[in-house]
């Protein structure tokens, strides 16, 4: 019987341990949740980890979940602060938008393809299957493969509401599940192509310009180029207190210079 | 006094094993099924459309899928593997057995996705070379999962083997048989329903493995024409929407759960039904 009521002090001590915990971590007060995009994520997260730096006292939780999941999280109070990749939709707009930085959405294909610009509609063609050969837009008579992301996905939302407009990307699409797997597999595949977030590009790999315009922090933050989407950090209409004060430090010089420097474009 | 706890312990603990599947599966059941209803069990199995956000919900591509990948691997993996069970249970000497049967079972501890990263980098770009296509297609996953259920069938199969009573190889050497022929008139045989059981749970590890099939298989939603196609199977599907999934696409992806469901226990009732006919 000893191991027994051993077996059920440890339960107990396990219990007040954790009773221990619950009651230090309510003592903070001031926490922040962000949750949506993947594609923000990252970057997200290394603004709240570089404003935690300086405010000790601010415990900043960053979650994924996809743009629409963080916008709902953000009005159903579970978040502070929902990101999104895309533009929100009609009936979202009750909520408060703010731009914090903007992003291309480069095509890309593999370095010793010869292929320099693509018209929006040669992109429709090949990526809803019409155009099969690499011989119509100027290049050798090859099959194209070209790489699709997955249902669900922000930047896939994106280039759909961009390039297709109403089409549909041919099921013959290879799918890939992020950004990196997408240029993994260009940059091992000569004939094949896709897109991918622009801060992501990378040697492997050779940027298309779309009807003439290359992606470049210029064209973009002007909106010359014609594949640019917004990051957006969503917060309800009436926003408090550390939600207002991160959203202002992101905005601010040194928020922007962050985004800059980890490859995004900034809005100033 | 004290034993009797211990009885009711391990009681309880063999039920809550058997409780957690049972929750599992009410569970799985419970949420996807809704959507079953909801898209029509026909439109669902038997349409080849699948848009989870558009309201399209059709898995009839991924399941042919899934069922191409397991045949696949099955046809390569196969004679491969009984080749292996045979020569280490017959024609080895034991002293070797002791060194090569633990290394085959290492096979089995790599983790997948260090087989689909091999994949990746050196077979895909050769079938892609010398075969055509794009290299990520039904050909490549079959050969990945072919050498991932190699050492469940080898060494199962081996056990089997050996488990054949000393007598049965006697006497078919003293009838006169050569050594080939008590093997495979003799042995393998006898040792039937253990190789069938070895295959039979090589395929449910083939139609379940989802991270190397994901990395090598190009994932394209079309039924595949030709083994240099791209494929998508049902547990691909899961793993790669699952992140952004909500609403009906969740449930979706649930009721795609089901269906492997089903699949992974007929697996096993015919496993049983070919065990208990011999």
């Amino acid at each position: 019987m000893a191991w027994f009521r051993a077996f059920f002090g440890l339960i107990l001590l396990m219990c007040f341990i954790s009773l221990g915990c619950s009651s230090k971590s309510s003592t903070r007060a001031h926490s922040l949740t962000i949750a949506g995009s993947t594609s923000v994520q990252p970057f997200a997260e290394k603004l709240a980890e570089i404003y935690m730096e300086v405010n000790h006292q601010v415990v900043i939780n960053v979650q994924g979940g996809g743009s629409t999941a963080g916008i709902k999280a953000c009005r159903e109070k579970a978040a502070q602060i929902g990101t999104s990749s895309r533009e929100l939709h009609a009936d979202e707009n009750d909520l408060t938008k703010i731009i914090i930085a903007k992003d291309g959405i480069a095509i890309i294909v593999h370095p010793q393809n010869p292929v320099k610009n693509l018209t929006l509609k040669e992109l429709q063609g090949i990526f809803s299957g019409k155009i099969r050969s690499w011989s119509q837009v100027g290049w050798v008579d090859k099959p194209i493969y070209f790489v699709n992301r997955e249902e669900g996905s922000g930047t896939r939302d994106a280039f759909e509401s961009l390039v297709m407009k109403k089409g549909e990307i041919s099921d013959e699409a290879l799918v890939q599940d992020s950004n990196g797997s997408v240029r993994e597999i260009i940059a091992n595949n000569p004939q094949s192509i896709g897109y991918i977030s622009f801060g992501i590009v990378n040697h492997q790999v050779k940027t298309i310009a779309v009807n003439s315009i290359y992606p470049s922090a210029t064209t973009i933050k002007s909106n010359l180029y014609t594949l640019t989407r917004p990051f957006i950090f969503v917060l309800p209409s009436q926003p408090t207190g550390l939600g207002r004060q991160f959203v202002n430090f992101v905005l601010s010089p040194e928020g922007q210079q962050i985004l800059e420097k980890e490859g995004l474009v900034g809005i100033r | 006094m004290q034993e009797k706890i211990i009885e009711k312990v391990l009681t309880l603990l063999a039920f809550s094993a058997i409780g957690l599947l049972l929750l599992i599966t009410i569970f799985i059941f419970k949420e996807g099924f809704p959507l079953i209803l909801k898209a029509g069990l026909k439109d669902f199995l038997f349409s080849a459309k699948w848009a989870p956000t558009k309201s399209h919900f059709g898995i009839l591509s991924m399941i042919i899928s899934s069922l191409a990948v397991t045949i696949g691997a099955i046809i390569l993996g196969v004679p491969l593997a009984l080749a292996c069970a045979i020569t280490l249970a017959e024609f080895c000497p034991p002293r070797w057995l002791v060194f090569l049967k633990p290394t085959i079972e290492l096979l089995a501890g790599i983790p997948s996705v260090v087989f689909g990263f091999l994949g990746v980098v050196l077979l895909v770009p050769i079938i892609r070379e010398y075969l055509g296509g794009p290299g990520l297609s039904l050909l490549a996953s079959s050969i990945i999962l072919a050498i991932m259920i190699l050492p469940t069938i080898t060494s199962i199969s081996i056990d089997a083997i050996q488990a054949v009573p000393l007598l049965y190889k006697e006497g078919a050497l003293a009838m006169g048989a050569t050594h080939w022929q008590a093997i495979h008139l003799v042995l393998l045989p006898a040792a039937r329903s253990g190789v069938v059981t070895a295959i039979i749970l090589g395929m449910a590890r083939a139609i379940g493995e989802t991270m190397a099939v994901i990395m090598v298989a190009g994932n394209a939603l079309k039924i595949p024409r030709s083994i240099l196609d791209p494929v998508r199977t049902l547990t691909s599907t899961i793993a790669l929407e699952m992140g952004y999934s909500a609403g009906d696409h969740r449930t979706a992806l649930f009721a795609a759960g089901i269906v492997l469901f089903v699949f992974i226990m007929a697996l096993n009732v015919l496993a049983n039904l070919l065990m208990r006919k011999k």
